[in-house]
Formats: C-alpha cells, structure tokens, sequence
C-alpha cells in the first residue's frame, strides 16, 4: 500500500496543525471546558486503605443532603471490565473489598462541586484491613491474602521464553556481564487531567464526552457495566490534553460518570484533581531486571537472558502486554541470536500500572543499552562499534518472529555519531565530562488486537458532495500528537487538493467507523493506509467521470494542484470542483471507504504470548548524550542529545520533530528526576509540585535528526514517531555518566546522592592504593559498579 | 458563603457576576464567564495552565481570590487575540509547533507575552527563566522556543515597519 512517490505536495512538508488556531485563541474544547444546562457535578469517594474488606458502606446522609442527585456503590454497577478479555478485574466501585489506596468506593452528583465534595464526606464505610502487599518480590511469594482470589500468588501472569540456543551462546562468548538494573515507577503526566461529562438524553440513550485515547473500549466497556447495548451510547472524543498511555484504557472516573448519569437521568460531569490521576495511574511499573549478556571479543552479541519482575499495582490492566512487550523487544533491535527471557507480571496494593510512552520496553531497553556499553568497555571496543557490530539486515525475521521490513538504524547511528563528534571527543573529555551513545526501537501499531477479531484494524469513510468539501470520517484519536492533520495531509496528497479543502470528522462512535485507539503509536500506520485506500477509490470515481467526458481512460489522467488533467501535453484539464460536479451526475454523493488489516506474515509466531511484539513496521533511534558531572555534588548535568529517529518517511516533519524531541524530554525526566515515592503502599507525591517533571530550566538542548527508511508498507513509506525515541534517552545518559567518571548507573532516575557515594569510594581507593604502591590509580578503578544502591 | 456582586474587568470589557468571596479566579473565569481558554492542570499551583495576566503581570489564577481583583485589568488566552487578528505569540506557537496538546499553551503563552512586553529581544537562557513557571508534558520546550523567537522576529519586523519618534532624554 506504499506509495513511493517522488514528488510530493503535501506528505513530507511541515503543516501546522489543523487544530492549532482553536487551541491557540482558547476555544479548543476539551472534556472539562464542556458543560450543558442541568450538568451535574460528580466527586468520586477513594479508598483510604491499600487493601480492605469492605464490611458496610452507609449512603444516607450523603442522599439526605440538599442537592444531592445520586449516590452510587459497587452495587449500582458489579459488572467486571478491563481493557484485556484475559483480564476483567476491576468493578467502577469496589464491591467486596479496595485493593490500593485511592480506589474507588462509591460516587455522588450533586448541583455543583461543592454539595458533592460535602456528599462525599457524610459517606461513611466501615473497612476491615487485610495485609497488604507492596513490595514485588514479597508480594510473588505470598501464601494467603492475595489481591484477586483468581491470581495465585499474587502473580497476574508469567512468562518463560527461549528464542535460539543461549546455553550455547555464553559459552561461545568472550565477554560476560550480570547485573541487577532497577528503574523507579513513573507517571505519564499528561497536562490535562481526566474528565469525563456523560450525557442521559431522551429514549435512554446516553452521549459520553471523555478525555480518552481509545473511544471504541470506552463505548464497549461502559455499554458492558450500565448494561446498555453499544447503539444507545454514543462516545465522543473532545481535544485532549495529551495522553501518553494514561488515557489508553478504560479509567474509573470515565465510567463513574456513566454510571451517574445512568442513575440520575441526567447529565453528569467529573474532573479528577490532580492527586485521582496519580492514583488512576496506569503508568510505568517499577521494574527490575536481571540481566546477563555475552559478547564475542568483536563485539557481536552472543546471548542474552533477562529475568524481569514488574510492580504492577492491583489490577490487571495492560499488565500482561507489557511483560510481554519487554521480552519481545529485548533483542529484537539487534541481530541476536538466541534469547531467555522469563517475565514476572505481579501485582501488589498500589495504583495499576499500565502503558505508557514505550510501554514496556524504556526499563529493559535502560539494562540492555547500559550492559552493552560495559561490555564494549570491557572488550575495548567502541561503543558505538559494537551496536555496529549486531545490525540486523533487513528485510529479515528476528530470531523471536518479529517480521522487519524497514531497518534504519545503521544510518540513525552514524548520524548521531558524526552529529555529535563521537570519533573526535569520545575518551578524550577531561574527568567529569562524558558522553555515550544508545539505541531504542518501537513497533509501529500492534500486528494483532487486543479483542481477537478479523475485523480491520482501522477504516476510514470519505464523502464528497456538490460543494466539493472533502469529509473524511476516521475514528482515529488525536490527542494532541498531530493525527487529524496526517490524515489531512495524506487525502489532499492523493486528491491532489490543498489541505484546505479537507476537512476531518474524528472519533465519534456515531459518525466515525472503529479504529482501535492511540496505543501502540498505531495511527500513522494503520489510519494513514486507510486514508490512502479511501481517497484512492473516491479519486477513482471522479477520474472515471472524468475520463468518460473527455473520451479518455482514466489511467491517463492524474489530480495535482486542484486539478485534473491528462498526464500528456494536451490542454485537457477540469478543476477539481467541476471534477466532482461530473462523478456527482453519476453517482450522487460520492462516498468510498478505505481500512487497514496488518499482513497475516507481520503476526508473530504461534507460541504463548507470541501476539505481542509483532508489528506490521518498527521505528528506530540513537541517541548521544553529553554530560557534565560536578564530582562534588554529585549534580549532572546534560548538555545535549543528539537524536536520530528512522520514522520511515515524514510525512509532517514538524510534527515528527515535536514527537522525537518530546520523546527524549520525557526519557530525560524519568532518567533524572521523576519518580513515584513510596511508604509501604502509600505514594508520597500524588502532585505536580513534588513529583517533578523537568521544566525549561533542567531540561537539555535536544537535536533530532530525521532518518527516513521508507518502509514498504508504510503510507508513503512512514511508521511510528512517537515514542520509539524514549527508552534510548535513558541508556544514552547513563553510559555518558559512565565516560565522565566511570560510575555505572543501574538504578533509575539516576540520584546525585548515590553517584556522589560512587565518586567518593572511587576517590577513597585511588587515594589507598596510591599511598599503597604510590602508583597511579589503575584503570579499573574507573569501573566502580554501584551495587546496593537504594 | 453568601454570594456577593464582583465586578471584574477581563479582556477589555466589564463583567458582573455574583460569587461566593472564596470563588477562585480560574473558577470564575471557567465556570461564570466562559472563559474555557484558561486550564486548571494541577491542585497546588504548580503546573502554570492557569496564568492570566493581572495588570500586564502573569499570575496564577488558581489561587487568586476573583474578588481580590476588582479595579485590576485581567486578560485571558481569549484577550491575546482572535482568529484573523492574532498576536504574534499566538501565529509563533501555531508555525512552529510550539502547541501539541495544547493544555498548557494559555498559559505559556501568557507568560511569553508579560516576557517580550518587558524584555523585546531576551536571550535563551531569559526565555527559559520566564517559562519556567510552565509545565510543559508534549514538546521538551524546543518548538516552543523556536515559537517565541518566531514572535521576536515578527515584533521586530513590525517595529521596523512603524518607526517610532526618537525618545527625547526628559
């Protein structure tokens, strides 16, 4: 479906966004800024208990309260959902018992927030504590009191992969490393915090308006908990302020309000606080992971085997996905020949985890960047050599069943090593100052869905009447990455129209056909295809009507520039407008359809859990970062990444560079100072004050440079830019830290008290040893591993 | 509370509304004046999606009592300009991507505008400073100072097209 084409008006040209001017004047609309006559405003009641028996909940002074509308419980809405079929574990409102601080109890609407807040507070439940786990490792060993009856062991779900022959491997290799890498838990952050305003209208049916990255879950799972069939709930997805994974499932408050709705018969409104979004959550596991590698003394990677255990909090979620995920992607960026990985899904009384930002692949992408770079030390290789050394050669099938169409992370390499003048200031910067370089790598849309289904994975509408407007129905979520105006961009390329003349209706169950949701950076790929077929078979109709009234064929004549003409030198030509106006006598409307199935050979391969990984592309990265360690404080410094992302093609540069560099900011952040603080199961900085994101102050230049591999199946040869470049950030600084002073980071984000310990121990040695033998320090000395840390 | 009668001046234009003394200014702004364009991101004043300019100073409006700024000139993102006639902040965050999402643009672009009205040509380390007040989630803040250095451009091209008197020592 690739439409290599050389000259391009639209596609591969920096477009504003189509949305921009609302948002920039303060009249975008997002689910918060909305509100109807007789709105009701909901306030959710939160578990003050990490995990308890719910032994009564008393609602009547809440109901009794002036204003009061509705009081909901467990018992108004018992249905199970959650976003994987295998995992349907979690009610709106506990039911039996609360299994982390700030689940959900109950819910009230009231005639404004403040007769809520106060409903809220006359609700009383008397709870019976039961032992609650929040350590992993404890929590997978548990005999009793476990979270979910059905999960033994508190373990969601495990699993054991070999991919080629290890054993052999490790024993083939020169070089060998184990480590234990540990990466704190984080929070997508996404500036708007969750609302939802859920509508009860006439002939009961209900229109939800919802901060969501996945309209048609949310339409199937609150048609699934308010018993309602999917034709009588309608979903619409306002702007959103951003999502990165944390929008990408069904969240509580999005059924709350539905549930308020239902029971109130009438419009109800809910806005989390910032502190309900930390406990919503659905971010990054804190992960662990043990990891061991080999390498010949070339540099080629023999073996590697990883052993990863993820917190993930108290309910399923995406939970088994990103297990997966983080085995899948382990080698697959690189041609390694053979792989264990055993993989720990656990759950313990927190928040849920769930996707975010290169979900489950940035904390082992961290151990495996980080390891590799102390085996190139260790060969006395370059480190940027030894990712040279292990380039895969597509198109190939990675030794785990990963299809590879496009591969171009040869050229991402040598672009940020000559970019950031690797060969001329790597080992050569005076102590304190480093450099180091990583890789990351991403799928672009799931292979396979997340509901089992033939059905395809996107489809998109188009419909052109007299006035010759081009309409284009996509249910594909922007959510601020720029998706409307791609698909804009891509119509009006193959209409030969300018971007102008196309106008977007996104995501509304009602008026949209389904696409899958913004997860998995899936649009550009699948939404982009689908726009492509549909704009190719409505351009079919105009061109045959065309053809017909000039006595041509239509294979002779093409639409550029509004118009539409023979592709010879004749004068026959017929504007756009017109064009329609011709098929229109035809036809009528013209309407014509466009979907996206990934190819059945970029599935995976038959074992369990083989379903995720597989991508119909993958994206690329390599990154280098320069630092600066005060070796007094502790205190580093990035100065700069180089990024270098293989997007395939891109089709809006401008926005593939907000992507990329936004990408490497957020890597930036969890390498060096965001993390979710626990005591035992209670979170310590539910706020943005405390749980600090970096600001323009802390954050570094970042460079991207845009490689472009054009993949064979990718709309105009693209594939994925948003997220691939995260888990590469991570690695890049930890190795650059390594170079300045000889510390290797292993535990994430990367503390100044602990490299300061490092340093000090270091300088302690050096200083023993030359007093010692009054030789000068030697150079392992520069190779102080940081073991224990936190 | 009992509600009392505020008069507040936003946009260029007197409002009058009736409000509890403890109604917060975003909320008023939001919920009584349909002013939608400021955003609240955060609980504790910390994120800067709620910044206003209060007498051509940014302040965050979620923690200013509305009644404390009578007599005082508020403008909001809808007070920078409309569509047609927008400011140039607003064309350089549009041009330069300086906007994904767009929650917390208001706000940047509040404070950019109170930064060029004091400081025209500020170096990029002083547009750091001044957007520091604003979190930022989508663009790890390059686009968005390539978006004020594009309004820089265009002030200056504007000043260059309307000459001013010399200014005469006093």
């Amino acid at each position: 479906m690739s439409m290599a084409n050389p000259k391009l008006s639209t596609v591969g040209k920096p477009m504003a966004m189509t949305d921009a001017r609302m948002k920039i004047v303060g009249l975008g609309k997002y689910a918060d800024d909305l509100s109807v006559p007789g709105m009701l405003i909901g306030r959710i009641l939160h578990s003050p208990h990490p995990h308890a028996r719910i032994v009564s909940i008393d609602t009547s002074r809440a109901e009794a309260l002036p204003g009061v509308r509705g009081v909901v419980t467990g018992k108004d809405a018992p249905t199970p959902y959650g976003i994987l079929p295998i995992g349907h574990d979690e009610c709106v409102f506990a039911v039996d018992k609360v299994r982390y601080i700030g689940d959900n109890v109950a819910a009230v609407a009231a005639t404004s927030a403040e007769i809520a807040e106060q409903a809220v507070d006359l609700l009383r439940v008397e709870y019976e504590p039961l032992r609650a786990w929040s350590d992993p490792e404890e929590s997978m060993n548990a005999e009793s009191d476990w979270i979910h009856e059905s999960r033994a062991n508190n373990i969601e779900k495990e699993y054991h992969h070999v991919f080629g022959d290890p054993d052999t491997g490790f024993r083939e290799s020169d070089f060998a490393a184990e480590q234990r890498y540990v990466a704190g838990e984080v929070n997508h952050a996404a500036m708007e915090p969750h609302a939802t305003l859920a509508i009860w209208e006439a002939n009961d049916r209900m229109t939800v308006y919802s901060s969501t990255q996945v309209p048609y879950y949310l339409h199937r799972t609150i048609s699934e908990v308010c018993e309602m069939p999917m034709n009588q709930i309608r979903v619409i997805k306002p702007l959103i302020g951003s999502g990165f994974g944390g929008k990408s499932e069904v969240i509580p408050i999005e059924v709350a309000a539905a549930v308020l709705a239902k029971k109130t018969k009438k419009p109800v409104k809910i806005t989390y606080t910032r502190e309900e979004v930390f406990y919503a959550h659905r971010g990054r596991p804190r992960t662990i992971v043990d990891l061991k590698m080999g390498i010949t003394r070339d540099g080629k990677i023999k073996a590697v085997q990883a052993r990863v255990v993820q917190d993930g909090g108290a309910y399923c979620g995406f939970g088994p996905v990103t297990v997966l995920y983080s085995g899948a992607l382990l080698g697959a960026i690189y041609d390694v020949p053979a792989v264990r990985y055993d993989g720990y899904r656990v759950l313990t009384n927190k928040p849920a985890c769930g996707a975010m930002r290169g979900h489950g692949t940035v904390n082992v992408r961290f151990a495996f960047e980080s390891m590799l770079d102390t085996l190139a030390h260790q060969a006395s290789l370059d480190p940027a050599d030894v990712r040279r050394a292990n380039l895969l050669h597509a198109p190939c099938v990675t030794v785990n069943g990963l299809r590879v169409t496009s591969y171009g992370l040869p050229e991402c390499v040598e672009k940020v090593v000559e970019r950031s003048g690797w060969r001329e200031k790597r080992g050569k910067l005076p102590y304190g100052k480093g450099m180091g370089i990583a890789c990351s790598h991403y799928v672009s849309g799931a292979a396979n869905p997340i509901i089992r289904s033939s059905m395809p994975h996107t489809t998109v509408n188009i419909k052109i009447d007299r006035d010759a407007a081009v309409t284009v129905y996509s249910g594909a979520a922007d959510i601020g990455q720029g998706s409307d105006t791609m698909q804009v961009q891509v119509v009006s390329e193959v209409l030969g129209v300018r971007p102008g003349r196309v106008k977007l209706v996104s995501a509304d169950t009602e008026l949209t056909p389904v696409d899958l949701g913004s997860y998995s950076s899936r649009v550009t790929f699948m939404a982009g295809n689908a726009c492509i077929e549909a704009a190719k078979n409505v351009r079919e109709q105009i061109v045959a009507a065309v053809a017909e009234n000039f006595g041509c064929r239509p294979h002779e004549l093409e639409c550029v520039d509004e118009i539409i003409r023979k592709t010879d030198d004749s004068p026959m030509r017929v504007s756009f407008d017109d064009a329609v106006g011709m098929a229109i006598d035809f036809h009528g409307a013209l309407v014509a359809q466009g979907s996206y199935a990934p190819p059945e050979e970029a599935r995976g391969g038959k074992f369990k859990g083989a379903g995720v990984g597989p991508s119909p592309s993958y994206s690329y990265s390599a990154q280098v970062a320069e630092v600066t360690v005060d070796t007094e404080t502790g205190h580093v410094r990035v100065d700069k990444i180089v990024a270098a992302h293989d997007c395939g093609k891109a089709l809006n540069p401008m926005a593939v560079e907000g992507q990329v560099i936004g990408s490497v900011y957020m890597g930036f952040g969890q390498a060096m100072q965001e993390e979710m603080i626990w005591n035992g199961s209670r979170l310590m900085n539910p706020s943005l004050l405390e749980y600090r994101i970096p600001t323009a102050l802390e954050n570094p230049e970042i460079e991207c440079i845009i490689v472009e591999s054009e993949d064979p199946e990718g709309p105009f040869g693209a594939k994925e830019a948003g997220e691939g470049s995260l888990a590469a950030t991570i690695p890049a600084i930890a190795n650059a830290i390594y170079d300045a002073v000889g510390v290797r980071m292993i535990t994430v984000p990367f503390s100044r008290e602990a490299l300061l310990e490092a340093i000090r121990k270091q300088r302690a040695k050096k200083n023993a040893s030359a007093r010692g033998n009054g030789a000068a320090a030697s150079a392992g000395d520069r190779q102080a591993s940081m073991e224990g840390m936190r | 509370m009992k509600k009392e009668l505020i008069h507040l001046r936003v946009n260029g234009e007197d409002r009058e509304f009736a409000a509890a003394p403890n109604r917060l200014l975003l909320d008023v702004l939001r919920e009584e004046l349909g002013l939608t364009g400021t955003k609240r991101g955060c609980d504790d004043s910390s994120c800067g999606c709620c910044a206003v300019l209060v007498d051509g100073v940014p302040m965050l409006s979620c923690v200013a009592l509305a009644a404390s700024y009578e007599g005082c000139e508020i403008t909001t993102v809808e007070g920078l300009g409309a569509i047609g006639s927008l400011d140039p902040v607003q064309e350089g965050f549009v041009e330069c991507a300086g906007a994904q999402c767009g929650f917390c643009t208001p706000g940047f672009m509040i404070s950019t505008v109170a930064l060029l009205k004091r400081n025209p040509n500020p170096s990029l380390d002083e547009i750091r400073e001044a957007l520091s007040s604003n979190l930022c989630r989508c663009t790890g803040y390059m686009q968005i100072y390539e978006s004020v250095k594009y309004a820089i451009e265009k002030h200056r091209k504007e000043t260059e097209r309307t000459p001013v008197a010399p200014a005469v020592a006093r």
